[in-house]
């Protein structure tokens, strides 16, 4: 696919709108700016040509990944995508994490599955100006037309002669050569390095346990600090005793601050020890409650008449008096912790001449502004240093851990790196809301869907529907709508937010519709695409085709219904601008149903790294089906009753089925992977079940359902390690 | 506090610890050894992997004073220049997602390797049963085993 580039005048406009976000520096290397990509060379001895790359007199080429890694292999995808239009040796790139810097990157988050999408073009078009410009310089060096000359493998190479000359050696007179205004992007099908497997860039410091992390960071005379906060969600500090943990070995000081007891010490382990000492009395601020309050709760809120209209197209309410058949059902998620495996940590230096914050976090713009607004510094005496993130899956998209390291560090005037232990991780809160829906299906007398209700009930869940996906534009009588507890446990997005959970108990309530209208899951579906297609009720929001496509997709690569000894559920869902339709494959041992296999068909758009793409497939459902199968985070009196990994049980290698990802090959510009793969798996799973059982499950986790209820020995062993 | 001697990865050391103190937190805290990873610190995750003498054990909760004259091997111990059959295994089959978990994941499966050279599948998924991978990279990592199984 080749794009032509829009006007400069035009161009300029949109670098400038793009927040600050500089796309290229264009404005920066007029023609006029003759030396401008020198001076802006940010490695000594390199040729800096934009935000994204610059070239070594030697030849190598430093690509600066902006966004925060935390396993979406961002680090490798973006820097491909601009080595890719610069026709650069992969070989002799060298990929370095940017640090926040809101004047040369926009967007330096890592959320939404988003990044690729948003950058797409920018990083086209880093890599193609440069080689514009390095191929301008070969063209004055050789004294020939610019029109003789290609790129090659980090070499300009003269067509006529075929004299070469590599890019080191090109890079200082290329820097001097005007931006061009437009620039002619590749053919898909000339793509060398996008679309291929590409390792990931860190592997051999991963390998090796280099200071990658976060947590790896240590500097000369900083100090550690672990921190205590309420054990329960409602409570708040009465009075602290700190004299026994002052007195412990390698203690600094204990700092009490906002509802926070933080313990500064030499060392992790003697702050953990030192923490247990404290004595501290706790108030009840706002209700303890407990999750058989929020089950009373969530039944309640189901009938309320109070509910926040998301979505109406007809008139649902009397096409349900006149139908032929009503199927009606309930769903419920708990609570889940986003728990990677990285606990939450921040380095903090607060000094009069400014404010130097490292660590891990998906949103290093947001943390530097609530620092900013916190300590009253100017953000431009703030800087954040991006470490790899041992995993997000949203949780660091909050940044309640790096102001309490700012905060801290300003209290005690200290370098600080502040630790969370695991159990803080998890009783610490922003975790995936628990939610209840009800959906209620309307079928006329040829189980044809009439009519569709969906109301979502959910603790500090926000809108926990996602009103404009389907089936809404196929229904002619909708109505969507939702109604919000606030509650004092803090929630946050979990990877898909929302989706994660919804999505399982749509595609499950769309099979239980399937089955009583008689008709074959996927065709149900297909003939409801075909209705939104050909006479849309509302605004429709997600590509009839693109869902068709993979539907069409999975069906092919599963043999749907082909095999009689497999029972096979079917979903389909649309998130985060991708689409994703799963088959999963069960067998029935021993009275238990067994999943074999799950068979996935994704269309994310263009692929950019065939490997990464896959992991982050692989990697989604098997985080999809696992939190389905085990995730339970439940309360107590504001209380987690799950701590640490011995009784929060995540999925483990003997649990995992088969899995096998497919792409839609349509060159479309690429629509985001880090989520899409996740939210159908539950009900693809759930559907299985239901095909070799008879038997719906309608919460999460499916652990709890009688059908697992007594394990194989297979489990036995397990559980061993996990009791959950 | 008498300082405590050991073994790691070739090289005497020593560390002014508490005799209790965990291993994990001597070679993170103390020896600058940060490639051992602190993941939940109740030896139910993995992520603190090191070899005692050839056998991997779980750091987070080895006191220090246990070590005694053992052999204590980490990550960046494991080889020279991170060419062991296991670390080249899992570059090729490009295990690693977020990473944070790898370092554990690699000397779990070192471990094994050199106690059953050729193990099965059900064997691999026994022995790493142990180490929780947080991003779903359980099946390359069983993958990477088996690749390194036919390595020398």
């Amino acid at each position: 696919m080749s794009a032509t580039l829009q006007s400069r005048r035009n161009f300029l406009k949109t670098s400038t709108l793009t927040a600050g976000g500089l796309v290229l520096g264009f404005n920066l290397f007029s023609s006029s700016a003759k030396a401008a990509g020198i001076t802006k060379a940010t490695i000594t001895g390199n040729v800096g040509f934009n935000s994204y790359l610059s070239i070594g007199t030697d030849g190598v080429i430093t690509l600066f990944s902006p966004n925060p890694e935390l396993g979406q292999n961002i680090m490798t995808s973006f820097p491909m995508v601009v080595a890719e239009e610069l026709d650069a040796d992969w070989t002799r790139v060298k990929v370095i994490q940017a640090p926040l810097d809101s004047t040369k990157f926009d967007r330096q988050s890592t959320g939404g599955s988003g990044a690729v999408p948003h950058s797409w073009k920018l990083l086209r078009n880093a890599g193609a100006t440069a080689r514009y410009m390095l191929i301008a310089a070969a063209a004055k060096r050789w004294n020939v037309p610019e029109s003789q000359c290609t790129a090659e493998n980090s070499f300009v190479i003269n067509k006529t002669s075929g004299a070469k000359l590599g890019y080191g050696e090109l890079a200082e007179l290329a820097a001097t050569i005007a931006v061009p205004s437009e620039v002619k992007w590749k053919d898909r099908k000339d793509f060398k390095i996008i679309g291929t497997a590409v390792k990931n860039v860190e592997n051999d410091k991963i390998h090796t346990g280099k200071p990658l992390f976060g947590l790896d960071f240590y500097r000369e005379g900083m100090v550690q600090a672990m921190i205590q906060r309420p054990k329960a969600f409602g409570m708040k500090i009465k009075s602290v005793d700190s004299a026994a943990a002052k007195a412990m070995p390698g203690i600094i000081d204990v700092v009490t601050f906002n509802n926070n007891v933080a313990v500064v010490g030499k060392s992790t382990w003697e702050i953990m020890q030192a923490r247990k000492m404290l004595k501290i009395e706790y108030e009840i601020e706002k209700g303890l409650e407990s999750s058989s309050d929020h089950d009373k709760l969530f039944l309640t809120l189901l009938d309320s008449t109070d509910a926040k209209v998301q979505r109406k197209d007809g008139d649902a309410d009397a096409a349900f008096k006149n139908a032929a058949k009503v199927i009606r059902s309930e769903y419920q998620c708990p609570f889940l912790p986003h728990s990677p495996m990285e606990p939450m940590n921040f380095f903090a230096d607060v000094r009069t001449d400014g404010v130097e914050l490292i660590g891990p976090t998906q949103t290093p713009g947001a943390a530097r502004t609530a620092v900013s607004k916190l300590l009253n510094i100017p953000e431009e005496k703030i800087s954040v240093q991006i470490t790899r993130l041992g995993g997000g899956f949203g949780r660091r998209l909050k940044f309640d851990y790096v102001t309490e390291a700012a905060e801290l560090s300003s209290i005690i005037k200290k370098p600080v790196k502040v630790t969370w232990s695991k159990e803080d991780d998890m009783t610490g809160g922003s975790y995936r809301p628990a939610v209840r829906y009800r959906f209620e299906a309307a079928l006329d007398n040829k189980g044809n869907l009439i009519a569709y209700k969906l109301r979502g009930v959910g603790i500090n869940s926000g809108n926990p529907t996602r009103q404009d996906n389907f089936p809404s534009g196929a229904v002619d009588h909708l109505l969507i709508d939702s109604v919000e507890y606030e509650s004092p446990i803090t929630t946050g997005a979990w990877r898909a937010p929302i989706t994660n959970f919804l999505a399982f108990a749509e595609q499950s309530f769309l099979d239980e519709v399937a089955v009583a209208a008689k008709k074959d899951p996927i065709t149900f579906r297909l003939e409801l695409l075909e209705k939104a297609k050909s006479s849309p009720v509302g605004e429709i929001k997600y590509d009839i085709d693109r869902m068709i496509g993979v539907i069409k997709l999975a069906t092919e690569k599963a043999r749907w219904g082909q095999n009689k000894n497999l029972a096979q559920g079917f979903s389909v869902y649309f998130s985060h601008r991708s689409y994703v339709a799963q088959v999963c494959e069960l067998a029935m041992e021993k009275g238990k149903p067994v999943i074999k296999k799950i068979i996935a068909a994704c269309d994310c758009g263009e692929v950019i790294n065939l490997t990464g793409a896959r992991q982050q497939v692989v990697g989604g459902i098997v985080d999809g089906f696992g939190h389905a199968m085990f995730g339970k985070l439940t309360f107590n009196k504001g209380e987690t009753e799950q701590k640490n990994y011995n009784n929060y049980r995540l999925i483990r290698m003997k649990e995992i089925p088969e899995i096998e990802p497919h792409f839609v090959d349509n060159g479309i510009d690429p629509t985001g992977l880090g989520e899409p793969a996740l939210p159908p798996t539950g009900g693809a799973v759930a559907n299985a079940i239901f095909k070799a059982t008879g038997k719906r499950i309608r919460q999460q986790p499916f652990t709890d359902h009688e059908l697992f209820k007594s394990t194989p020995s297979k489990v036995k062993t397990r559980l061993q390690n996990s009791p959950g | 506090m008498p300082k405590i001697q050991l073994k790691v990865n070739g090289k005497q050391l020593e560390a002014d610890v508490a005799a209790d103190t965990p291993l994990l937190w001597v070679l993170r805290d103390h020896l600058g050894l940060v490639g051992t990873k602190y993941g939940c610190g109740i030896a139910q995750c993995g992520a603190c992997t090191v070899h005692v003498n050839g056998v991997a054990t779980r750091s987070c909760i080895f006191p220090v004073s246990g070590v005694k004259a053992a052999e204590v091997t980490t990550i960046e111990g494991l080889s020279e220049v991170g060419d062991h059959p296991v670390q080249k295994a899992w570059d090729q089959v490009d295990v690693a997602q977020c990473g944070y978990c790898q370092a554990g994941q690699i000397m779990t499966a070192a471990a094994l390797l050199k106690q059953k050279p050729k193990p099965t599948e059900a064997e691999i998924a026994n022995a790493m049963h142990g180490n929780i991978c947080r991003c779903g990279t359980y099946h390359r990592i069983k993958e990477a085993v088996l690749l390194a199984s036919t390595q020398k």
